[in-house]
């Protein structure tokens, strides 16, 4: 008959109506700004900057290398070097970005910056309500306001976090405990280096590498 | 008491001219009442905006709004203050001064429709004796308001929207007259306010609604669906297309133009409804003898609303129609039937009152409706599609 | 002549006038909307609510919408031939003339004008849609039936001819 089409889809509406108010789980929407959705771990809106340790401005990764801007591809990076060299979080010192801005009106998220930085100091944060009403200042992410330390990194991207500062750490281990081969081999007798070479066989190639990188 | 509860407006009107001089009492009664009617029709306006949102939220498992005062029940005041103060942009190209009065006819031919439509018992502005015809009458001028408001605009969505418009206004036009004929036929009569004494008697405790007749059910459905496209609603929101057309006529419309626009559309709905209680569902008669203490603009009201909430929930039940659907709908299965109810009725009038006439006028509607529908589905083959021009 | 007449009287006139004057068509026609709109709301000052709803109903509602749509089809942007020649003019307001002579004549010999009526007691008008009811399904039954078959006729000749149209096309 003409029509039961139509009475079959008013069913069917007036059963979610009234089913709404029955039963809450039927309910999908969420209430956005006091309710969040779990975010998943791969989700990810523009990059900031990991730091270790306390003190932002001395624990930067950055070493102002200036890969990501050159590789950005909407141009949204800004990075001006410093002169100067201080300590980095392990000591060892390093250039340092005096300026570092990140025009999220232009990122477009792909994520190339992170792809290319060698020392994992760019990441793809989670941050996604960023509206503002200042459209250029706003919007125009400075150096502080992109610093955030290595436990945000590990709260938002906890697997890709852990797995960077293992080899973070392996690195660092390995960078300290080639120093300290180096500094016990020019200190002590070549007696006592030969019993260093036995004990250490695996790392002696390793500081070259680590200092052609 | 309940006489006076009942009358309560009509004495106080009186209550209130009876400050004023003789000679100016029956002008300033008929803008008290026009007032009134602006008021009360913009207000239900609001709440309907809201209603329509909350329901249509709710067909689709979400809470619809609820930021703005509780349950959200202020969000039409921030809709109004939102459009008023937003920044009125007129197209370079568009023809100013019609661009400007387009959406002012629009919204005043969808008030003139109030004129002859009884809110409760002794309320109506006036008692014309071609109500109906001046019903119908005021609502053609829609049509030259969104004509206006799509040419315009210079815009091609805008033309597309008002010729869809237009064509769909005039198409269902005719069933829309058609089925309100039969009520005409019955009565004998153009006026409104004797179509609705004539269905506020009683036998026992069942009112003599026409709807609750073969041919006034018949009736009442097609009135409603050519109703419903009149008034550019879903599934006939065609001249509006958001998907393909964006806004269809008023998209060149923005501020306050745009929320006269969606203001006249909905005192539109809001009249065509009216109507449609008016003739058939009683006006403003109490559905059974036992309620008649009930005030009678309240059940006007309370009609209305089960109306407009029928709209709501049809609006969030149907995918909107293609326009040759729209049109065989209209020629095909709407006009004929109008007319088939039409011979229903003349059976009726003419068939002496009893139970005899009651199956034979139901035979009359539902077996062409049958083959109709029969036929109608046969017809519908799929079928590779060919184009004129394209190929 | 009262207020009320002089007023509706200049609106169609001053409506009518535009619809000739204008240069754009679809102005035109929407101003000779208003002059349809100001002879409707003539009728109804005479006590003829049935004309004068059907005035708008026809006239306003289908008439001009109709023209509207007759001008969209044919052409979209106003048009940019000069204005018609004086000849032209001077043959328009002719012929003009000669219609407003004859129209005036038949309605000043018209026995009704003549005699000029007292002013009737404001009939019932429901008697008056009633009473244009039986007079049509009465006295005028045959007029009525061959202007339907007319109609008719028309109707179907249109359809043929789009039809025809579509036949062409394939």
């Amino acid at each position: 008959m003409l029509g039961d089409g139509i009475l079959k889809g008013l069913a069917e509406t007036a059963r979610n109506f009234f089913g709404s108010y029955v039963s809450r789980d039927r309910l999908t929407t969420i209430q956005y700004p006091e309710q969040r959705d779990p975010q998943i771990e791969a989700a990810r809106s523009f990059p900031f900057l990991v730091f270790d340790g306390a003190d932002w401005q001395q624990g930067l990764r950055c070493v102002s290398c200036q890969i990501c801007e050159k590789e950005c591809p909407p141009k949204c990076i800004f990075i001006e070097k410093s002169k100067d060299k201080k300590p980095d979080a392990v000591g060892k010192p390093q250039f340092y970005p005096v300026r570092f801005d990140i025009d999220i009106s232009v990122c477009m998220s792909c994520q190339i910056c992170v792809e290319v930085c060698p020392f994992d100091a760019i990441k793809m944060d989670v941050d996604y309500d960023l509206s503002t009403d200042d459209r250029f200042g706003g919007l125009l992410l400075d150096r502080q306001r992109l610093a955030k330390s290595n436990e945000h990194y590990n709260k938002i991207h906890p697997t890709e976090a852990a797995a960077v500062d293992a080899a973070l750490a392996e690195e660092r281990a390995k960078a300290k405990a080639a120093a300290e081969a180096k500094a016990s081999a020019a200190a002590k007798a070549a007696t006592e280096a030969k019993a260093a070479a036995v004990a250490n066989p695996a790392p002696a190639p390793q500081p070259a590498a680590g200092e052609s990188q | 008491m309940t006489q006076t509860l009942d009358q309560i407006f009509v004495l106080a009107k009186h209550w209130l001219l009876g400050f004023l001089p003789a000679a100016i009492q029956p002008f300033c009664s008929a803008l008290l009442s026009v007032v009134a009617i602006i008021l009360v029709f913009a207000t239900l306006f609001a709440i309907t905006t809201w209603l329509e949102r909350k329901g249509l939220g709710r067909m689709q498992n979400r809470l619809g709004p609820n930021r703005v005062g509780p349950c959200g029940l202020l969000q039409p005041l921030a809709d109004g203050i939102k459009s008023l103060t937003k920044e009125d942009i007129v197209p370079a190209a568009a023809d100013h001064a019609v661009h400007f009065m387009a959406p002012v006819l629009l919204v005043a031919a969808s008030f003139l429709g109030y004129a002859v439509l009884p809110i409760g018992r002794n309320m109506v502005l006036t008692n014309l004796n071609a109500g109906v015809l001046y019903f119908f009458a005021v609502g053609s001028l829609m049509e030259l308001a969104v004509f206006m408001a799509g040419w315009s605009s210079r815009s091609k969505y805008s033309l597309l929207g008002a010729m869809r418009a237009i064509a769909q206004m005039i198409s269902y036009e005719v069933p829309l007259v058609l089925a309100s004929i039969v009520v005409i036929l019955h009565t004998g009569s153009l006026s409104t306010v004797a179509i609705v004494d004539r269905q506020a008697v009683y036998t026992g405790i069942w009112p003599h609604w026409f709807v609750f007749t073969p041919w006034g059910l018949a009736g009442f459905v097609l009135f409603m669906v050519a109703a419903t496209a009149e008034s550019n609603r879903s599934p006939f929101d065609l001249p509006e297309g958001e998907s393909e057309i964006i806004a269809g006529y008023y998209i060149e419309y923005s501020g306050f133009k745009f929320a006269l626009f969606f203001l006249g559309e909905y005192i539109g709905m809001f009249a065509t409804s009216a109507m449609a209680i008016t003739l058939f569902l009683g006006g403003w008669a109490a559905p059974f003898s036992f309620l008649t203490w009930v005030p009678s603009y309240l059940w006007f009201f309370a009609k209305l609303l089960a109306i407009i909430s029928a709209f709501i929930w049809v609006r969030g039940t149907l995918p909107r129609l293609r326009m040759d659907q729209l049109m065989n709908l209209a020629w095909q299965f709407m006009l004929p039937m109008t007319l088939i109810n039409l011979l229903a009725a003349g059976v009726w009038q003419f068939m002496p009152a009893g139970v005899a006439r009651w199956p034979v006028c139901a035979a009359i509607v539902a077996v062409p409706f049958l083959l109709l529908a029969r036929g109608l589905k046969q017809k519908r083959k799929f079928q590779l599609r060919t184009y004129r021009f394209s190929q | 002549m009262t207020a009320s007449f002089t007023i509706l009287a200049a609106i169609t006139v001053a409506g009518m006038a535009a619809a000739m004057g204008l240069r754009n068509a679809v102005h035109c026609v929407l101003a000779l909307t208003v002059g349809f709109a100001g002879i409707a709301a003539l009728y109804l000052q005479l006590g003829a609510q049935f004309v004068g709803f059907t005035q708008v109903l026809v006239y306003v509602g289908a008439v001009a919408i109709l023209a509207v749509f007759a001008i969209m089809m044919t052409q979209s942007r106003p048009s940019a031939t000069p204005a018609p020649r004086a000849p032209l003019w001077a043959a328009g307001g002719a012929v003009a003339a000669a219609v407003f002579a004859v129209l005036a004549w038949a309605i000043h010999s018209n026995a009704l004008s003549v005699q000029a009526l007292p002013p009737q007691p404001e009939a019932a008008p429901s008697a008056t849609v009633q009473q244009i009811g039986d007079a049509l399904m009465h006295r005028f039954v045959l007029p009525l039936e061959i202007v339907g078959l007319l109609l008719t006729a028309a109707l179907i000749g249109a359809v043929v001819i789009a039809m025809g149209r579509r036949e062409e096309m394939k």
